[in-house]
């Protein structure tokens, strides 16, 4: 048994595709896509990255428990950035430092 | 020894083979799954530096604008072509091997895989670097904050820290992966890989690949941060 013999026609098609999406992020980022700017290069970097993944790196033909370390990679990196943000999102920045007498004028009923 | 060769006569097993897998193919994942778990890890060592990123950028969004319209976008783009091509040869160099192409064959597309590499490292360091350093936008090599910045350019040169730190950290990631692909190619030249072993040769392959997917990232969040279309693009 040898590994899976990928045509060399794939490789060249998934380079072209992927010059395609190069040129694409690039011109998308000179037209005002207002909020979407940032979302639609992102996109165009993550179907880069799985085309990269699937063809490149073969993962397409590779065992499950492969595939599922992936997973598990990016599931970590989801982790670390979702609970960094939720931690910095959250914060209050507040100019100046109030003590319990920021709860005054709800204790004297006057809000 | 008398067991094992009975035992590899047995099996018509590869002179790469080794004795604690049952057969090549179990060879071949295990090797591929502890690649991988590699590439997790690396996973994670870049998601520092990007959650990192993500969290100031949030913070100071109109100075990342500012420094991001400073880098060349000519470059990066060019760079990128550059290094998905590199990708495209390292696969080639591979399904040489495994389609049981020459020895010879295997080293053409891993040196051109090198050269690219090399064409890649030269535009980064000759034509960015140093026109950033020219124009005083390195933090710590007298960086200068231009008034025309406004209230946002007190935190330009945290872009620029990042743009350094994490250019610098794939960078040096290629510097450590050509040497091993020149190891490597050295024992493609000497026939080692075939269509039945060939796993340094994939290793170093997947090791490329990630380099390329970083890359994938690093150029969108970095030269194309939202507002390019408000200035004439880079120096």
């Amino acid at each position: 048994m040898s590994a899976h013999l990928v045509p060399v026609k794939t490789y060249v098609g998934v380079f072209l595709v992927l010059m395609v999406l190069t040129g694409l992020t690039t011109g998308v980022a000179f037209i005002d896509l207002h909020a979407w700017n940032t979302p639609v290069a992102l996109a165009i970097a993550v179907v880069k990255m799985v085309l990269v993944v699937l063809f490149f790196m073969h993962v397409k033909y590779s065992p499950s428990l492969t595939k599922m370390v992936i997973v598990a990679g990016f599931f970590f990196l989801a982790l670390l950035v979702a609970f960094t943000l939720a931690d910095e999102l959250t914060r209050i920045w507040s100019p100046q430092v109030h003590g319990w007498s920021i709860l005054l004028p709800i204790l004297q009923g006057r809000f | 020894m008398a067991d094992m060769a009975t035992h590899n006569a047995h099996h018509a097993q590869h002179d790469a083979f080794q004795h604690q897998f049952e057969d090549m193919e179990q060879q071949r994942d295990a090797g591929t799954f502890g690649m991988w778990v590699f590439l997790a890890q690396e996973i994670m060592f870049f998601g520092g530096i990007f959650a990192a990123y993500i969290v100031y950028r949030a913070l100071f969004h109109d100075s990342f604008e500012i420094g991001s319209n400073l880098l060349n976008v000519k470059f990066g783009a060019a760079n990128t072509v550059v290094l998905i091509a590199s990708s495209l040869t390292m696969a080639l160099a591979i399904h040489a091997a495994q389609a049981g192409k020459k020895g010879k064959t295997q080293v053409m597309y891993l040196l051109l895989t090198v050269l690219l590499g090399v064409i890649f490292l030269a535009v980064k360091f000759t034509f960015e670097w140093t026109a950033d350093y020219h124009e005083h936008l390195i933090p710590g090599f007298g960086f200068i904050i231009r008034p025309e910045w406004g209230a946002a350019g007190s935190h330009v040169p945290m872009f620029f820290s990042f743009y350094f730190f994490m250019t610098g950290l794939h960078a040096l990631h290629m510097i450590v992966g050509i040497p091993i692909i020149l190891i490597i190619a050295v024992m493609a030249w000497r026939n080692k890989f075939d269509e039945v072993y060939h796993a340094p040769l994939e290793m170093v392959g997947l090791y490329w690949h990630f380099v390329d997917i970083v890359w994938i990232f690093l150029f969108p969040l970095l030269y194309l941060v939202g507002g390019r279309y408000l200035s004439n693009g880079g120096h």
